[in-house]
């Protein structure tokens, strides 16, 4: 039986993995955010999952304003980054995990979601930082992926209660998910920050307390405000949350906060780590 | 009546300094967007390099998409339907990074624009026990 032993929630600003290209992590500047990654490699050693669900959004890599899924749930043998344009790489390729990804797939359309399906799919640094902070040392990762991505470039966006319900329907399928490995999900991007306009370099540090305060025990709180209330108090690309959101959704049993760090400036983002347990609830 | 402009949510909300990029942004700005997806690839940044008139001939970008980027003017590829994310490979290809892009955006010196970010100072962490 399959046990989602718990969740990962992180920034994935893309000059992150510069800077560890650059063995930046003790740098001045970057070392208040990489310090926040302590709690969560201690959890990664003792837990030692062997799938990493994944929750992210795709920046122009695999998908291009032509053909632009509201999400897109990958069911590939494996993955692999490639060049986004300006010179981030050399991230290892992923190995999927396709019976999960069709078992995932085979839950949420019977719960009435509709997603596109990837049997090929690049994954961008969404995912790939994330991979690189939360296993630093790895020589091939030891978790296989499933990247589940949402929409947040092209408005409208999916809304927030039904980024979580969607969580919720894909946490409904790692439950029943007949095998025997250990998940852990993960949530990318965030919080506040907008690359665009005016506006750009907008923080909303209140806001950002407030989606850490409330995310994990009461996920419903961050759905009191639409997308687009979400683009005016968190920046445009503060819409991100999204992911996060989705990835709490998928955490269906007892969860508990362990550790949070939440750091501002990274580049022009406010960045944070949140991880979580997950525990089975206790049956009468 | 033919109506071109459409009346999506985020066309009828204003945020301010905040371009928010809705359907009419994505048909408006797909030629841009489109050349600058492209330069995912090392071969067609260097393409654009030799000769940045043609390469965005063979994209057909509109006129106003065109001076925008002959005057590395962001807010007015905005303004002519880009997205952040796209314009991003091709501020790479110029040497900016985001934080060039916000102060470019902002008008504020980049030293200005870095230091109002670090005016934020908040680092907070927490540990279960």
């Amino acid at each position: 039986m399959s046990e989602t032993v718990g969740g990962i929630f992180t920034s994935h600003v893309p000059g992150i993995g510069a800077a560890i290209a650059k063995g930046l992590q003790q740098d001045p500047y970057w070392k208040p955010f990489f310090d926040g990654f302590a709690p969560v490699h201690a959890f990664l050693e003792r837990e030692k999952p062997d799938v990493a669900v994944v929750f992210y959004n795709d920046h122009g890599l695999n998908f291009f304003l032509d053909k632009m899924p509201t999400f897109a749930i990958g069911a590939a043998a494996d993955y692999r980054h490639e060049d986004e344009g300006w010179g981030i790489g050399g991230f290892k390729p992923f190995v999927g995990h396709s019976a999960l990804s069709w078992h995932v797939i085979e839950q949420v359309v019977g719960d009435e979601f509709d997603p596109v399906t990837c049997q090929s799919m690049l994954v961008d640094h969404g995912v790939c930082v994330p991979f690189e902070l939360c296993w630093p040392n790895a020589q091939a990762w030891p978790v296989r992926l499933v990247p589940i991505c949402l929409n947040t470039v092209q408005h409208p966006l999916m809304s927030p209660r039904r980024a979580l319900a969607l969580g919720r329907s894909i946490g409904r399928a790692l439950e029943s998910w007949p095998g025997d490995e250990k998940i852990v999900v993960l949530g990318t991007g965030g919080l506040s920050h907008q690359l665009d306009g005016e506006r750009a370099g907008h923080i909303n540090v209140d806001y950002d307390k407030f989606c850490l305060r409330n995310i994990l025990p009461d996920p419903e709180a961050l759905t009191g405000h639409d997308t687009l209330d979400i683009v005016e108090l968190a920046g445009s690309q503060g819409v991100e949350i999204l992911n996060w959101l989705a990835a709490r959704g998928a955490l269906t049993g007892s969860v508990r906060e362990l550790a949070h760090n939440y750091h501002v400036p990274i580049s022009n983002t406010a960045a944070a780590t949140l991880l979580a347990e997950n525990r089975a609830r206790v049956a009468v | 009546m033919l109506m071109t402009r459409s009346r999506s949510a985020s066309a009828q909300r204003t945020i301010p300094g905040t371009p928010v990029f809705d359907g009419d942004a994505a048909q408006k700005g797909l030629a841009l967007n489109a050349m600058c997806y492209s330069f995912n690839s090392a071969d067609n940044r260097a393409a654009f390099v030799a000769d940045e008139e043609a390469y965005m001939a063979r994209f057909g970008l509109a006129e106003a998409q065109r001076e925008a980027v002959r005057r590395r003017d962001v807010l007015g590829m905005i303004a002519a339907g880009g997205n952040v994310y796209y314009l991003a490979k091709l501020a790479g290809i110029l040497g900016l990074n985001v934080q060039d892009l916000g102060a470019l955006q902002t008008g504020m010196p980049i030293e200005d624009f870095k230091a109002a970010l670090l005016a934020h100072g908040v680092t907070e962490r927490s540990v279960a026990s």
